[in-house]
């Protein structure tokens, strides 16, 4: 569990981040957080691993404030995956990048391997294990880097934006994943700014505008509310936006998805013509 | 009027086993705003590499076929030469900006190719503005946000008033407004000065609907080369998995279930606009 008590953050350079953030997030839950460039999403998320210390407030991760644990030991229990692959990856070979954090944590070479294997597998990364990270695409090493991260198994993984350069079906891979690891009760936090991907996730929003909070609650809800989405620089779901253009006919407006869209669409033409 | 034509490139890193974009065809016409997008890895970005003579000339490695940009052959051409024709938009900003200021590095290309200073200024000026950052002037580029640098790294490109610009998943690390504002920047370029576009990009809700021209890679070859309309509806768009628009998605669900609407829409007014007429039929 993270709980984020009345948290301010002001960097070196005098920019304030963070101006007073409260929230709690339970274990196993699946979250999204949201907001205009520059809102301090990232930020945020930097804190629940300590990457960032708070200057004002604290945060307590499993009952622990971030202030009275090593990086080191966080990081064994909140895996965070950078937005920018370039900022993790170093190594000459996939393979060692991934391998990489597990001899920090003293894995033992046998299990290791297998983790290893496990997350080039489950990334479909095989074919590369032996390649240089920089040798790879934007979308791929977006994945080196997750992969690097899940192989130590985590409670908590928090992805910075995780949908940057990934294509359709990588994104659909991705949310089953997340799902999936979310079902096995792992708590998942996104960073992100892709709405469509929110659409078809469906987690638990909570939406930044300088610093601050500002709305907190279901994707169905906050996604489908123009005032709300246009103060965190978002813009609703495609789906969304069709059937805001036609409340006048009676239709409904926090529509997310396509199925449930046709679903709607389908009923309204059969009980018009009933 | 055809700026771009490639013909059967072929193209291998050095070092690499296999080229990464194999028997390139394709045909740009002048002023037209063009999509390029496929999985990820399929050779979107090799391919625009090939355009401003990155490759073959800053990368080596094997380049087979012909290439011809602006009446130029690329493999005979220096890069500073095709630079002021075709401007590029790294994928990652990072990459693009080094100077001390933002005003510095959007200047550093005109510097180079000798503009005056006078026209110097206005062009800065014009290119902060145009993209929304004149508050970041005096700001150093590695200490903004992904989002901010993603402006910086399109106004320095915009700056050289390039015929062709190519940007490489521009928006990437941009919030959806933000985003949807580069489109327009892009899009009014493309339709006021008749600057020709080509646009990788996985976004196709935010994208498509500005779009004359669509190609689709997939495994280093291109797969699909039409329309917009044309190519998202097709098949085969489906199965090499390119995230067509939602509501061209909702069009195609819509007509499982016999329900038929007058067009294919791209974007959410045309899909409203074609629905009201069915839903008040």
């Amino acid at each position: 569990m993270i709980e984020v008590k009345d948290v301010h953050f002001t960097y070196p350079t005098g920019v304030e981040a963070l101006k007073g953030v409260s929230l709690s997030i339970r274990n196993g839950e699946f979250v999204a957080i949201m907001g205009q460039n520059g809102a301090g999403k990232t930020t945020l998320v930097k804190q629940f691993n300590g990457l960032l210390k708070p200057t004002k407030g604290e945060v307590l991760v499993d009952g622990v404030s971030t202030r009275d644990i090593s990086i080191a030991q966080l990081a064994r229990k909140v895996g965070f995956v950078f937005q920018n692959p370039d900022h993790q990856l170093f190594s000459e070979t996939v393979e060692e990048e991934i391998a990489f954090a597990l001899r920090n944590f003293g894995f033992k070479e046998n299990t290791l391997k297998r983790r290893v294997t496990w997350a080039l597998n489950l990334l479909g990364l095989t074919e590369y294990r032996k390649t240089s990270p920089f040798m790879l695409s934007g979308g791929e090493r977006k994945r080196v880097a997750l992969a690097s991260v899940l192989a130590w198994n985590p409670k908590v993984i928090i992805l910075d934006e995780p949908t940057i350069g990934q294509d359709h079906r990588q994104k659909e891979i991705l949310r089953q994943f997340i799902v999936q690891m979310n079902a096995q009760g792992k708590t998942v936090v996104i960073v992100t700014h892709d709405v469509e991907f929110v659409a078809e996730c469906s987690p638990r929003v909570v939406l930044m505008a300088q610093g601050q909070i500002v709305a907190d609650g279901d994707a169905k809800r906050i996604l489908t509310d123009p005032d709300i989405t246009l103060r965190a620089a978002i813009v609703p779901p495609q789906i969304t936006q069709i059937f805001l253009g036609l409340t006048d006919l009676g239709l409904p407006t926090n529509v997310i998805d396509v199925s449930e869209a046709t679903k709607v669409l389908l009923e309204y033409l059969e009980g018009g013509k009933r | 009027m055809a700026i771009i034509e490639t013909e059967n490139l072929t193209y291998t890193y050095p070092g690499a086993t296999k080229p990464s974009i194999r028997d390139v065809s394709l045909t740009i016409e002048k002023g037209e705003f063009v999509i390029l997008t496929g999985p990820s890895g399929c050779g979107k970005t090799t391919l625009c590499r090939c355009f401003n003579g990155l490759i073959p000339h800053f990368y080596a490695g094997q380049l087979e076929g012909e290439l011809t940009v602006a009446r130029l052959k690329v493999a005979e051409r220096p890069i500073y030469e095709m630079a002021q024709r075709v401007g590029l938009v790294f994928q990652n900003p990072e990459n693009q900006l080094f100077a001390l200021s933002v005003e510095k590095d959007v200047a550093f290309g005109l510097e180079n190719i000798g503009v005056p200073r006078d026209e110097m200024r206005k062009r800065v000026d014009w290119a902060l503005q145009t993209t929304g950052i004149q508050e970041l002037r005096e700001r150093a580029p590695h200490e903004l946000s992904g989002g901010q640098q993603q402006r910086v790294a399109i106004a320095c490109v915009l700056a050289m008033q390039p015929d062709i610009m190519v940007f490489d998943e521009p928006t990437s690390f941009l919030d959806p407004l933000g985003a949807q504002k580069i489109f327009e920047v892009i899009n009014e370029l493309n339709k006021k000065l008749g600057v020709t576009v080509i646009l990788v990009e996985h976004r196709l809700d935010l994208a498509s609907k500005y779009a004359d021209h669509v190609v689709i890679m997939d495994e280093g070859k291109i797969v699909l080369n039409g329309k917009p309309r044309e190519i998202f509806n097709s098949e085969a768009a489906r199965l090499i998995g390119v995230g067509i628009p939602k509501a061209t998605r909702l069009w195609q669900l819509l007509q499982e279930n016999g329900i038929q609407l007058e067009g294919v829409p791209t974007s959410s007014e045309e899909a409203a606009r074609l629905l009201r007429e069915v839903l008040k039929a």
